[in-house]
């Protein structure tokens, strides 16, 4: 980072190529192009095959509704890293119509979806152009800045209700049907029926029947509710005997618009509700969300608040994987006693938690420019003696149970295989990249923080089936440990915030994408600042659910047994695929 | 040999069950049930059982454990209650579900505003008890709580009023002894520097 150095990872003045076909954005704290929709195809056609941005990380739209104006934001990688080419499209507000993406990049597949739901821009081409987080039948697109809610008080919090004159009561009174629900006009819940989801089983059916023998496939629903969906997730299959032939995943049974919701809050007050995503690793969810607006605001956190950040962020990443191995053995039959064992591992992790931020799950810790607070007096100590005690020696023991046993690779080799190229067509981020042999970490390849003193290896392997998967994770897991030993022996002593903590900050207008290497892939934060208290757009790249488009070719020609397994090997959290 | 790894596994699943009643037996009574015991299962080192017999047993929660705000008022001589809150606004102002309601005081002849709480409600239905109250109250008035078995089996009388909330200073200073103390010695060094700042003529008052 410190010297000058050409790399091959610089992102190209394109405005000059494509004969005027595409701008740079002028707008003060904006940067990347502009392209007119009707060259959209072209233009990332040539930066995929020529330039070699072969990465469509993250689609999102923003409703920019004073100006009339409905603008796509993508954003493209090279998987070789570098950061990010941002192409915008712009397009009038009450016809958003905007080329589809998915014959390039499958990973447009789900983003162009949730664009299309949340935000009514509608994709042309797109084959598949339903709702995916919200249900059939609702009425409008919630991220549209003119949407409101059934429980509508004020545009943004703080609000005014509370303070001076506390009005106290139960929100719900605030609504005059008593209900949060809102149905499209003439709508009739008794006599509907979604048109999508007819859609959904009519496609299934329809694939592998045999005209000559009649014989048809089976449509089996997996889920919502089934034991071994990590969480409310539904899954529509279509078998051919045991094999399946088709497969849809079904999101949103825990949408709750937490883009909405952080549109709403102030910079702070969206903090606590980063951990809500990702559950199970919400001190990464900060640290992105941190490093977006510290993006935007131009601040740099102190060295000790950096060390604290990294080892936070790594812990959760060695408890991450550790959690996934107990479900990979769930997932294959040994029910719950080594998920207990992956538990216990947890538990100390979350004692630490605990101690240094007050919350075992709900961490709450980052700030703009800093940490909450110090660690308290006596948990470095707990720290050192789980890196370089406990924490190694159990993933020896895991190894040695887990990576010789024959149910183990007789089940997850070969099973849902991801080539390297369509793990980088469809997006796919963290272990679930690299497991198919794309050596792409963020860590490294646009680093952030401190990553780029420390020294640890990118894990890569090369089959790109579940057990790979779960070399992976294992391997990273000890990497992760090994940047902590460093973490602990290097952590200077010093103040832990920049600037003095401040319950409104100031973000100058902008835009920003802060994104860092989560223990499930890439997770990023778009956010859009107009100089106000509020974001004007705050929208999460999060990596489980983006991951979950690779799902369907995991599990093609494969049998439905193993589907279960391809999809924990997948390790979703649901509360960031739903958002 | 296949089905050596197997074994292997199996072995290690054994040996776990065989070590929870060695790790009992070495320990004997008191690795249950006992402070000591609690303590001991919460190393690095633990082999053996790790669970917490709640209710019977409870995990001693660490001082920055953060479970529900509440208002800490100071005890007079006579034991009159005098909250710090200023009814500034802060809390409710920086809360992220919007849970605190406040009612501030005015004083009946001016019409001016007084320091002090009229009403200060806390949903805590839907408080997430993210801290953010307590971080950034200025006046140390608003802190998160540590009792966190408030079940009850309706939902009203859940939005907290200020009788509610209220917990004297010694409780405060019981459950966060180190917190407690660094606020003090701020407290003393800024009231140090307002008394030397206030030796010249003009006082600069300051929040």
């Amino acid at each position: 980072m410190s010297e000058e150095q050409v790399t091959v990872a610089q992102v190209p003045d394109i405005s000059l190529q494509f004969d005027g076909k595409v701008t740079t954005d002028t707008r003060p704290g904006y940067s990347g192009f502009i392209v007119g929709a009707e060259n959209l195809l072209e233009v990332v056609k040539s930066l995929r095959d020529e330039w070699g941005f072969d990465y469509l990380s993250s689609v999102t739209g923003v409703d920019y509704l004073p100006e009339g104006k409905m603008e796509v934001v993508y954003h493209l990688y090279r998987t070789i890293g570098g950061p990010a080419l941002v192409l915008k499209v712009q397009v009038p507000r009450d016809e958003a119509v905007v080329p589809s993406l998915y014959d390039l990049f499958k990973s447009a597949d789900w983003q162009e979806r949730e664009a299309w739901d949340l935000l009514g821009i509608h994709f042309e081409g797109h084959p598949d152009l339903r709702r995916i987080l919200t249900w059939e039948g609702f009425a409008g697109h919630p991220l549209r800045k003119d949407w409101k809610e059934a429980y509508f008080e004020e545009e943004t919090k703080p609000y005014k209700s509370r303070w001076p004159e506390g009005q106290t009561g139960y929100i719900e009174s605030n609504n005059p049907f008593h209900d949060n629900v809102q149905y499209p006009s003439g709508f009739d819940p008794d006599t509907w029926i979604s048109a999508a989801e007819e859609a959904l089983y009519a496609s299934a059916k329809k694939i592998g029947r045999d005209e000559e023998l009649h014989t048809d496939t089976v449509v089996v629903n997996l889920g919502p509710q089934h034991p071994s969906t990590h969480g409310v997730f539904r899954m529509v299959a279509a078998l051919d005997g045991e094999q399946v032939v088709f497969l849809k995943p079904v999101v949103g049974y825990l949408h709750r618009n937490h883009e909405k919701i952080g549109e709403r809050n102030t910079y702070l007050q969206n903090m606590p509700f980063t951990d809500r995503l990702d559950y199970v690793s919400s001190m990464s969810n900060n640290f992105g969300y941190a490093l977006a607006v510290e993006k935007l605001m131009g601040i740099q956190p102190p060295e000790r608040a950096e060390y604290i950040r990294v080892m936070m962020a790594e812990l959760t990443r060695w408890m991450n994987h550790v959690f996934s191995f107990g479900f990979l053995w769930n997932d294959l039959g040994s029910y719950f006693t080594p998920m207990i064992y992956a538990l216990e591992e947890r538990e100390l992790i979350l004692d630490i938690f605990e101690a240094v931020s007050g919350s075992r799950m709900m961490c709450n810790y980052f700030r703009f420019g800093g940490v909450a607070r110090d660690l308290p007096a006596g948990v470095l100590d707990k720290v050192k003696e789980l890196v370089f005690e406990r924490m190694p020696r159990r993933l020896d023991d895991i190894d040695k149970m887990l990576s010789t046993n024959e149910i183990v690779r007789n089940r997850c080799i070969g099973c849902g295989v991801l080539t390297a190229e369509m793990a980088i067509n469809n997006g796919a981020s963290g272990p679930n990249l690299r497991a198919s042999g794309v050596p792409y970490d963020i860590r490294r390849a646009d680093p952030y923080s401190i990553y780029d003193r420390l020294d640890f290896d990118v894990v890569v392997h090369y089959h790109g089936d579940v057990f790979d998967r779960y070399l992976t994770r294992l391997d990273e897991a000890r990497q992760a440990n090994r940047i902590l030993q460093q973490v602990v022996r290097d952590i200077p002593e010093g103040p832990i915030m920049t600037g003095k903590p401040a319950y409104q900050v100031r973000v100058p207008a902008g835009e920003s994408y802060g994104r860092v290497e989560a223990p499930k892939g890439e997770l990023g934060f778009y956010i859009v600042s107009t100089g106000k208290p509020n974001p004007w757009r705050y929208h999460v790249r999060s990596p489980s659910f983006i991951n979950l488009i690779s799902l369907e070719d995991m599990c093609r020609g494969g049998k439905i047994a193993d589907v279960v397994l391809n999809l924990g090997a997948v390790d979703i959290v649901l509360g960031e695929v739903d958002r | 040999m296949t089905g050596k790894g197997f074994l292997s596994m199996l072995f290690g699943v054994f040996k776990r069950f065989v070590m929870t009643y060695v790790e009992d037996f070495r320990k004997g009574k008191d690795r249950y049930y006992t402070a000591e015991g609690i303590e001991s299962r919460r190393k690095a080192d633990v082999d053996g059982i790790f669970t917490i017999q709640y209710p019977e047993e409870k995990l001693p929660v660490p001082e920055e454990f953060r479970f529900l705000p509440f208002l800490v008022y100071e005890e007079g001589e006579n034991g009159e209650k005098d909250l710090r809150c200023t009814s500034c606004g802060i809390c409710a102002k920086v809360c992220p579900p919007q849970c605190i309601w406040i009612v501030r005081t005015n004083d009946p002849v001016t019409g001016k505003p007084i320091p002090e709480p009229k009403e200060f409600y806390i949903d805590v239905d839907i408080c997430m008890n993210c801290g953010l109250c307590a971080e950034y109250c200025p006046f140390d008035a608003i802190k998160m709580d540590h009792d966190y078995e408030i079940a009850s089996y309706t939902r009203e009388g859940n939005i907290y009023g200020i009788e509610r909330l209220s917990k004297p200073l010694s409780y405060y200073s019981g459950i966060r002894p180190t917190n407690f103390a660094a606020e003090e010695i701020a407290r003393q060094e800024k009231e140090a520097m307002k008394a030397a700042a206030k030796k010249p003529a003009a006082p600069v008052e300051g929040a």
